[in-house]
């Protein structure tokens, strides 16, 4: 391996998230040092991935299967689409563990700054599948946020004719959350979204 | 060192690089004005940082024609009430998509910030909250120099009966001397004239308002935006037509 390899290596991991340019190199440093216990394994798990890991034609989730694992699960409940904005958020709730339905990524939100309209958006999915007779629940699980919600509002009018029930993931006081360290808008929606007890 | 601070609106923000966002507001003395804002992406600030939400912004810069970073805190969380109400939530997205496109740049506008402020206000508590979005739009207009003219009649002079506006000279035009022109002309909502009846304007008003509005602003204010205006402006007239 020459200079510019190394010099190549680090670049291109100071693109990974969460790494900078001197962070890369010490990461750098650290695969070369360990070449057959971490660096081969990394370069062979990286190879894999770019040829098996694809996009769910069925709900936009990456797997190394094409429909994905969760969508080909049938101890899931396939009555309930889960709907979020990315695969992370997609990971999130697989994560928490507190939900055994199925899921649709729809790969961003409505954004006026960003040029992302509802073409871009993986919706037309949605309604066709929310057409499906077996399901019977359509979650909406977008971030509190003017553009997450405004993308929730657009698919709640999609979703209109389909004869599904909708619902929305819950706004207001996180778990370890006090009322004094909150914003307004936090409290204020859970203020709003008050149940009985 | 440059240094101010002033009290303004998060019209948007925008992820710039981890952990900032490149912030635009509209102050109430400055202005748009654009900003970095670091760790605006983060958790902490994001809430903060959402379209409409007031602040108290501080910016510095070493030159005043730099970027410069702002350090904000919130004083009015104007987006989260308006989270679960799609067409105020639409309503509050185009207008801070319409201000961002179409306001100038570190000029001052301090007319429109207090009418922005008065729109803000109005989605909360206001019954006639779409009436006072069309006469924000036509503030907007005037405060950008594309003002309408809704005095009186372009053809005969009177003052009465005003019914549509020229496309072409903003100037109103009374029923009479409106009718040769068919549907050429654009149609003029009473509720634009001398602040309305006082009534709540009905659905066909809102919609001819905001046709009026949206005419000028794409046909005379629109070479900033390539002569199309934010999609977000065109999704919540799509609401207001349910």
């Amino acid at each position: 391996m020459t200079g510019g390899d190394i010099e190549r290596l680090i670049q291109l991991l100071a693109k990974v998230p969460g790494l900078g340019p001197r962070s890369a190199r010490r990461a750098a440093l650290h695969l070369l040092k360990r070449k057959e216990t971490a660096l081969e394994p990394l370069a062979d798990a990286l190879v894999a991935a770019a040829e098996k890991v694809r996009t769910c034609s069925t709900c936009g989730n990456l797997d190394g299967i094409d429909p994905c694992s969760i969508c080909v699960d049938q101890n899931r409940n396939l009555t309930i689409i889960c709907v979020v904005e990315d695969v992370a958020d997609l990971w999130a709730l697989e994560r928490a563990g507190g939900f055994r339905g199925q899921y649709h990524v729809l790969g961003g939100t409505l954004s006026a700054l960003d040029g992302v309209g509802p073409d871009d958006l993986n919706i037309t999915g949605l309604v066709n599948r929310a057409h499906d007779e077996n399901v019977v629940e359509v979650i909406l699980a977008m971030g509190a946020t003017v553009d997450g919600q405004t993308t929730a509002h657009y698919v709640i009018d999609r979703l209109a004719d389909c004869g599904v029930s909708v619902s929305q993931l819950a706004h207001g006081i996180p778990v370890g959350g006090e009322l004094d360290y909150l914003d307004d808008g936090t409290i204020s929606a859970a203020m709003k979204a008050r149940r009985p007890i | 060192m440059m240094h101010w601070t002033d009290s303004g609106f998060v019209l948007s923000a925008r992820k710039h690089g981890e952990s900032s966002a490149i912030v635009n507001v509209l102050t109430r003395e400055h202005g748009r004005h654009a900003g970095l804002v670091r760790g605006g992406s983060g958790r902490r600030l994001r809430g903060i940082l959402q379209p409409g939400n007031e602040i108290a912004a501080s910016w510095r810069a070493r030159l005043s024609e730099h970027l410069g970073s702002y350090t904000v805190e919130l004083s009015g969380g104007r987006a989260g009430p308006l989270l679960g109400e799609a067409d105020k939530l639409a309503g509050l997205a185009s207008a801070c998509a319409i201000a961002e496109a179409l306001m100038p740049e570190r000029e001052s506008h301090p007319a429109l910030y207090a009418a922005f402020r008065i729109l803000m206000a109005s989605f909360e508590h206001a019954p006639d909250w779409q009436a006072v979005y069309v006469r924000w739009e036509l503030g907007l207009l005037a405060e950008l120099g594309f003002g309408l003219d809704l005095s009186k009649c372009a053809a005969t002079g009177v003052t009465e009966n005003l019914t549509h506006v020229s496309p072409c000279t903003g100037r109103a035009v009374c029923e009479e001397a409106a009718a040769p022109y068919g549907g050429r002309l654009l149609r003029l909502p009473a509720f634009l004239l001398n602040g309305g009846n006082g009534a709540t304007p009905g659905n066909d008003a809102i919609h001819d308002g905001l046709a009026l509005t949206g005419h000028f602003l794409e046909n005379h204010v629109g070479a900033s935006f390539h002569g199309k205006l934010p999609a977000s402006r065109g999704r919540f007239i799509d609401r207001l037509r349910g």
